[in-house]
């Protein structure tokens, strides 16, 4: 099978001699650092960590259901685990995933900077996810949360005597620490760009986190209030959210989705920034319809705040503002649907080959679609009635999210990791992976859904012995999926010490950080560039010679 | 160092002692008309002169102490998107509000 | 057009030729001065929009609550000293000003004036939350702060004689109007706490030079803050101190 990894002559080739990473030593110079390529990987190293944990709460609940009765554990711990599952793996893993990691290592370099506009918030930025999920992690271990991660009222603030105050400062910390992220990019972006980078010249992967970061900014702090508001109601039992004093439950889901919807396109929209990258770059192509693919960008996360509601359908809202979101709700599927039509456009006669993340993109392409598209049967009232609160919904966001976003994730990890390590993973085994977490995941989801239709309610411990066999198909696949995430955790470090040295483009992709040595330098680059070619150029990429930015070997 | 700097001649327009001053006794005066207003019965019109007049006190502390009128086209785009989504929050939560069949209203 | 990338001189360039050409305060990470405060300028609005929707939510709760409860939110009101209310009003103004021209000292490079309106802003820092202290007690005083010694006598049996009296159900929803003023008014309160003392650093640095050698920028980031404060107030005042006074 053809490639295009193109790796310098590995008898001879070594890792540069000053990179960011060995130019200052000791711990406090990563504990410290202003360095974004630094802050990046403490938070590759933070989010392994609390994906694990998610991940092992993921294991107990898919174990919990092998069988119909709650013989694992109490259904009170049931509802622990798969509280902790969501609130882990929303809060502390695909918030920050692609943005805390990827897109802080690459969006200085992507726009031609030396850092980002604010290193010390940056850091600041990793101190409070930090501390958000050591908080968090308190909670789960002092007993547990166990109110669902949406923290529905009046649940959580009057009748649960568990540790929702604890769980929601956490969740608090951790939110700032997303909008100190989201405040950064968007000021690099418009105010640190180099000479000649022009909006329309940027990678669609800094277009991509640009909108992301607007939603983080807006919508982030209404889920800071509401938290607030949860833990005053919880501790001075202020009223607003409780019946009996008045109060209206149905205000604080108001306010919680206000923000958790648009959270869901911060979680996507990075994903579909390495996309972009990893699919142009796998075709030889310029992403088809750059315009269109940036203001689809731009505008799901402007309609991603329009459709909150269609959380709330069958919780007591009106009907006629449940028809007005639905209809929006419609709307927001547009913008998604026009990138993937690009992508795949991108893909029509362009130079395929199939290295890892490619594989990890198509993976998304199909599973992203099928899960975007079941949002639209959620969309429309009459089928929601029916299918929320089931295995449906569950089914629904793990498609977009773990085979949406966290394929993306994974491609994305991939794909620079020989620019962020100066080392190539194996490709063999990585293929492998690949394959094993696209196999697993379908069979872990798919039969979710049909769970779901059949009637099978969410956040259940026991379940009527009529849907056990799909619930063991799903089960089943869990384990294989386990397997394909465990192996990049393998490989990769293994890489660091045993992979090729990858030099300076291993993929030959255009992009100004492919432009530079690997690892970076610390200041990035040793002289500012002047960019003069437009996005995936890669006629301008075939001709180069002599480049004006200077490498250091 | 404290070499005199001539505001008229600078990157950065200075806002002077002047305009600051006037701006100020403005913000005076619109609170002591709320507050009188407010005794006053004017039926559904009270709320809507208070924060008529709430709005046009926060546009001058935003156009003036805080020199949006002088600043960038940028810095006028970010804080329309600032009151923008704030409207988004409080239009299409009452949407829900004002047409529910049960409820307080 | 705002799309700036800032071109580079040579004279300008770090890590380049001539280190030593740009004043200390230049982080290094950025290409000139200029771009460093407007970027700082741009940050610190963006941070101000968090916090529009961060007072956002309790707004709309507010909006809700005193549309379903109003006589209990007339009521309420009424409760409040409308002289503290507005004295507090015209104070935090004052301090906006005096903030205003804390900044203008700062670009005239003019030290012991700035420490002045600095130190005049905390002071009027201080009497609005003194004032705020005196009606809290009040408050608490009266019976009106929500909890187990929450009263609703006044508002079933009202000493004001032109006041309309509550049935005991609505008198009860007064509890989420004091509960909102103290959240609302707290919140601000907090981030008033934080101005203050962000106020003090800025003094002690300010008499070290800090600001008035042309890096004015925290001078004038910190006034957005406190000027955003000011106008988080100025909604706050006619919402929840006016309603329905004429009675």
């Amino acid at each position: 099978m053809s490639t295009i990894i193109s790796l310098p002559d590995q008898a001879t080739a070594r890792l540069p001699r000053k990179s960011f990473l060995n130019e200052e030593y000791g711990v406090k110079s990563w504990l410290l650092t202003g360095d974004h390529k630094r802050i990046a990987i403490l938070y590759l190293v933070s989010i392994t960590f609390f994906f694990v944990i998610g991940g092992i709460l993921a294991g107990l609940i898919r174990m919990e259901l092998l069988t119909p009765p709650s013989d694992l554990m109490a259904t009170d711990t049931y509802n622990k685990v798969f509280s902790m599952h969501g609130i882990v793996m929303i809060f502390l893993f695909l918030v920050p995933s692609v943005p805390a990691t990827i897109g802080n290592f690459l969006i200085p370099l992507m726009v031609g900077a030396r850092d980002l506009a604010f290193p010390k918030i940056n850091l600041l930025s990793w101190y409070l996810y930090m501390a958000g999920g050591l908080i968090i992690f308190a909670a789960m271990v002092l007993g547990g949360v166990d109110s669902g991660w949406t923290f529905t009222t009046p649940l959580s603030t009057h009748y649960l005597n568990t540790h929702v105050t604890t769980a929601a400062m956490g969740i608090f910390l951790a939110g700032f620490s997303s909008i100190f992220t989201g405040l950064n990019f968007i000021v690099t972006v418009h105010r640190m760009r180099c000479p000649g980078m022009t909006w329309f010249r940027l990678p669609l992967f800094v277009w991509s986190h640009y909108a992301t970061s607007i939603i983080m900014i807006l919508g982030t702090p209404v889920l800071a209030i509401t938290l607030v508001l949860v833990a005053l109601e919880r501790t001075l039992d202020i009223g607003v959210f409780d019946p009996s004093k008045g109060g209206d439950p149905l205000l604080f889901q108001h306010l919680f989705w206000f923000y958790s919807h648009p959270a869901v396109y911060i979680m996507i929209l990075p994903g579909m920034a390495v996309i972009s990258e990893v699919i142009s770059t796998f075709s030889r192509k310029r992403v088809f319809g750059y315009t269109a693919v940036a203001f689809s960008s731009v505008a799901i996360a402007v309609f991603g705040f329009l459709v909150w509601e269609h959380h709330m359908f069958i919780m007591g809202v009106s009907q006629y503002s449940a028809l007005v979101f639905s209809l929006l709700t419609m709307l927001v599927a547009v913008p998604s649907a026009i990138k993937i039509f690009n992508w795949a456009m991108t893909l029509y006669r362009g130079s395929i080959t199939f290295e890892t993340p490619m594989l990890y993109a198509f993976g998304f392409m199909g599973l992203f679609t099928i899960g975007g598209l079941t949002g639209v049967f959620l969309a429309t009232l009459g089928m929601d009635v029916h299918l929320t609160e089931t295995y449906f919904i569950v089914a629904h966001f793990h498609f977009v999210m773990v085979g949406g976003m966290l394929m993306a994730y994974l491609a994305g990890i991939h794909f620079w990791w020989p620019k962020m390590t100066g080392r190539m993973y194996p490709e063999a085994i990585s293929k492998v992976a690949a394959i094993v977490t696209f196999i697993g995941f379908i069979v872990t989801f798919f039969p979710q859904f049909l769970l779901g239709y059949l009637g099978m309610p969410r956040r259940y411990a026991s379940y009527p012995a009529d849907f056990q066999v799909l619930n063991v198909f799903s089960t089943a696949g869990a384990s294989i999926l386990g397997i394909g995430y465990l192996l990049p955790m393998l490989y990769l470090p293994w890489s660091l010490v045993y992979g090729a040295i990858a030099g300076d483009n291993p993929w030959q992709a255009t992009g100004l950080e492919w432009q530079i040595q690997s690892p970076p330098l610390t200041v990035n680059f040793v002289e500012i560039p002047v960019m003069d070619h437009e996005a995936y150029d890669y006629e301008w990429l075939a001709n180069k010679t002599v480049h004006e930015v200077q490498t250091v070997g | 160092m404290t070499e005199k700097i001539d505001p008229d001649h600078q990157e950065q327009h200075i806002v002077g002692p002047p305009v600051y001053l006037t701006i100020f006794v403005a913000l005076l005066v619109l609170t002591a008309v709320t507050t009188g207003v407010a005794f006053i019965d004017l039926g559904v019109f009270n709320p809507i002169i208070a924060l008529a007049i709430a709005c046009f006190k926060a546009s001058l502390v935003v156009l003036f102490f805080m020199h949006i009128k002088y600043s960038s086209r940028l810095l006028k785009m970010t804080v329309l998107c600032g009151l923008f989504t704030f409207m988004l929050l409080m239009t299409l939560t009452m949407t829900d509000y004002i047409s529910r069949a049960w409820g307080m209203w | 057009m705002d799309s700036h990338s800032v071109a580079t001189t040579p004279g300008e360039l770090v890590g380049g030729v001539d280190p030593h050409s740009h004043p200390s305060f230049l982080r290094h990470h950025f290409e000139s001065v200029g771009q460093q405060r407007e970027a700082a300028s741009f940050g610190m609005w963006i941070f101000l929009l968090t916090e529009v929707m961060f007072f956002g939510g309790m707004f709309c709760a507010y909006l809700i609550f005193r549309n379903w409860y109003h006589p209990a939110f007339v009521a309420g009101s009424n409760t409040l000293d409308i002289t503290l209310g507005t004295t507090n009003t015209a104070v935090l103004i004052g301090s906006s000003f005096t903030m205003a021209m804390a900044v203008y000292s700062a670009e005239m490079r003019r030290r012991s004036q700035l420490i002045l309106f600095l130190t005049l802003t905390i002071v009027l820092g201080f009497a609005f939350l003194g004032i705020k202290a005196v009606e809290y007690h009040q408050k608490f005083v009266d019976h009106h702060v929500p909890g187990p010694n929450f009263s609703i006598q006044e508002f079933v049996h009202p000493s004001n004689p032109r006041a309309i009296p509550l049935s005991p159900d609505m008198a009860q929803k007064t509890q989420i109007y004091f509960s909102l003023y103290f959240a609302m008014t707290g919140m601000h309160a907090l981030h008033m706490i934080i101005g203050i003392s962000l106020l003090f650093f800025m003094v002690w640095r300010a008499s070290r030079n800090a600001y008035t050698e042309g890096h004015i920028m925290p001078v004038e980031n910190f006034g957005l803050y406190w000027h955003f404060v000011d106008i988080v107030w100025i909604f706050l005042f006619p919402l929840l101190y006016l309603i329905s006074r004429y009675r």
